[in-house]
């Protein structure tokens, strides 16, 4: 059998599994005590119910809901953006698609925890399977979710397969685990041409699926007849929210692996600037997208509609208004829209902070707001979250980043294989791409060219 | 089939609220004290909702309507239910199945008439109390949604006694808890698919409208009031 072949250059890459430093001890163990402020938060919730959140009437969904869309929006991150990047060639996906893909699989589960959590009855959770109604958009999430989970694991499995095999070879000790993994690949021509397929197959697939997701999540709240939920853009809206709040996600995972694992040899500035452009892409839509809504609801000033117009723009929820709308296109505008900070590492890191900030306060005014205000007049108390209901954000957050922490050190974070592959082919297949455009008269093409048709 | 309906003569309605009583008691509705009430988390099948009138000088004042769930012919909360514990059956009642639920709360959110409640906490009545309650009606646990029934046992306990009798369903045989209670004889309740139904009559009435119409919900509970209808809804 051939040992897969590792470069002595590409060392780097396989680093975080080899060695792990006191430091990653250290994070580990913060990430944990979080963790179980986070379980301490959830056993409390368990044995009193939902007495425990700030949750009343008429505000009956709150944090949690706002959580689960949050979550599902990032998981937008890495499949979706990885798709479109690999199918689109474009040959500076190559160090990036991998973390991007993991944030999905990983948030994906959170993004469920969600909703069990949001339960009044989480042991009938499996109602949802016995006693299913197709009309509810409840169980159309399930199900879209039950198959991006499916397709996204898929998705992030295929292109591991190679990275597995080099594990496999280099690390007798844990042979077994990663024979299991590797599927016997030995990197013939034919398992490449199979393996190429399918990841191209499921790099469309994922497309779908994704985009139907978040529509989905659009559809729990539009399909009522509730004031400000009741939107036809909802299913648009929320996917770009999610897409925007998805490359964010990308942008602060990839620079912590850069400088945790001192990989800056791949993650290089451009790429920054490169997500950092889409990034600002998603701000301008973003922006697009608010302005559209809030414009039509003020137009129409249906009362109804108006009550919560106002609540968000000058009332109790102003505050978090503002600042959503300072969070998700003030502050990236500027941060993007220059040059100079975009290119900088950090530029666009700050933007990408300051988007989650504000997509988590855009999901929050989509949730609360609308509840806040009903049609019939009610005596109502202000929701005002509880501390498990925070504690289990922090909880999750927390235990997120240790299951991605746990994946750079069982698998390379960065595809060495599509790293290797890019270094011997993508220039010629850039350099013929770039001639197949040209005018025929001045560059006369080669044969060879083929293949690349964008 | 039976198409149950209620109808409330607002010109009537004293807002003495015997209505919301009786309704707490017959349906092992409980009381859940202050603490709960300051939480925004009292549950009440049925309460009086306050509309503001005559903002604008001519005549200020407050309005009072008994706001018991609609039981609308086309309900916005059996649609979204994942699991199908809330559904309209054929007598147009909308039911909830406790043991079923499990309290996503997706039908309270999608309730236009915020008439759902869900049980933050487990029941609990005042000692004098907890040997009064109904045995026809179950006690809800933590964690699931309820709402009003139009006191929906008391059509099977009609029934039965229409069938011992040996005799079809009557006109008020069954009546709910409110209805019975109503001292000011503004709360009517019958079958809207019997033309000769005091409902069906009422509810032809110049009188007649029903809250929210235009969002389709059709809701069977129609009220009755002289004038120009102050509520802004």
């Amino acid at each position: 059998m051939e040992k897969s072949k590792l470069e002595p250059k590409d060392a780097a890459l396989l680093r975080p599994i080899e060695k792990t430093t006191g430091k990653f001890w250290a994070f580990i163990g913060i990430l944990f005590a979080i963790w179980a402020f986070g379980m301490y938060g959830w056993f409390n919730q368990l044995g009193r119910g939902l007495d425990v959140t700030g949750l009343n009437v008429p505000v009956y969904w709150g944090v949690y809901i706002t959580n689960f869309v949050f979550f599902i929006g990032i998981s937008h991150a890495g499949t979706l953006i990885s798709a479109i990047l690999r199918l689109s060639h474009a040959e500076w996906r190559r160090p990036i698609t991998r973390a991007a893909e993991v944030i999905t699989v990983l948030v994906l589960f959170f993004g469920v925890g969600c909703v069990l959590l949001d339960l009044g009855r989480p042991d009938r959770a499996l109602n949802v399977l016995m006693h299913p109604n197709f009309r509810s958009p409840l169980l159309w999430d399930v199900t879209s979710i039950s198959v991006y989970l499916t397709a996204s694991t898929i998705y992030l499995f295929l292109p591991l397969i190679p990275d597995i095999a080099i594990l496999r070879d280099h690390y007798p000790g844990r042979r077994w685990f990663y024979r299991l993994l590797a599927l016997g690949w030995t990197g013939t021509e034919r398992q490449k041409h199979i393996l190429e397929t399918l990841i191209a197959t499921m790099a469309v697939l994922v497309i779908p699926i994704a985009v139907s997701v978040h529509t989905v999540v659009s559809w729990v709240f539009a399909m009522t007849v509730q004031p400000m939920w009741h939107s036809t853009i909802f299913g648009p809206y929320f996917v770009v929210g999610a897409i925007f709040s998805g490359i964010a996600a990308i942008i602060i995972a990839m620079a912590v692996i850069r400088r945790v694992y001192h990989l800056e040899n791949y993650l290089k500035p451009i790429h920054f600037n490169n997500l950092g452009i889409l990034l600002l892409v998603m701000a301008l839509l973003w922006f697009y997208f608010t302005f559209a809504e809030f414009l039509t609801t003020f137009y129409g000033s249906d009362p109804s509609h108006m009550a919560i117009f106002m609540s968000k723009v000058g009332g109790e929820f102003s505050w978090y208004f503002w600042i959503m709308v300072v969070a998700c296109f003030i502050v990236p505008l500027v941060l993007l829209g220059n040059g100079r900070t975009r290119g900088a590492v950090w530029g666009t890191v700050a933007a990408s902070v300051s988007v989650e900030i504000g997509m988590w306060l855009e999901r929050f005014l989509i949730v609360v707001p609308s509840l806040s205000r009903p049609r019939l007049p009610l005596e109502s108390v202000a929701y005002s979250p509880s501390w498990v209901e925070w504690s289990l954000l922090a909880g999750f957050i927390a235990m997120f980043i240790f299951l991605y922490a746990v994946f750079t050190k069982l698998f390379p974070i960065i595809s060495i294989w599509e790293i290797q592959e890019g270094r011997e082919h993508a220039v010629v297949h850039v350099t013929q791409r770039v001639k197949s455009y040209l005018d025929t008269a001045s560059a006369p093409l080669e044969p060879a060219a083929s293949g690349s048709s964008d | 089939m039976a198409r149950w309906a209620m109808v409330v003569d607002l010109d009537r309605c004293t807002a003495c609220q015997a209505c919301v009583v009786a309704c707490q008691v017959e349906n092992n509705v409980s009381p859940m004290g202050v603490e709960e009430s300051d939480k925004g988390r009292a549950i009440s099948w049925l309460r009086l909702v306050a509309f503001h009138e005559g903002e604008h000088g001519t005549r200020p004042g407050l309005r009072f309507v008994p706001l018991p769930c609609m039981h609308c012919d086309n309900p916005p909360c059996t649609k979204v239910c994942p699991v199908q514990a809330t559904q309209i059956d054929r007598e147009g009642l909308v039911a909830q199945v406790y043991p079923r639920c499990i309290g996503c709360r997706y039908c309270t959110t999608a309730c236009p008439y915020t008439v759902r409640q869900f049980n933050w906490k487990p029941p609990e009545w005042p000692e004098p109390m907890q040997t009064g309650l109904s045995p026809d009606v179950s006690i809800r646990p933590k964690g699931v949604v309820e709402k009003c029934t139009f006191c929906h046992h008391r059509l099977q306990r009609a029934r039965d006694e229409a069938r011992a009798e040996r005799r079809e369903l009557q006109e008020g045989d069954y009546l709910p808890a409110c209805v019975e209670t109503c001292p000011a004889g503004a709360l009517a309740f019958g079958d809207l698919d019997d033309p000769r139904s005091e409902v069906s009559r009422l509810g032809e009435s110049p009188r007649a409208f029903r809250l929210m119409e235009e969002l389709g919900t059709e809701p069977k509970v129609i009220y009755l009031s002289k004038g120009e209808w102050g509520g802004e809804i």
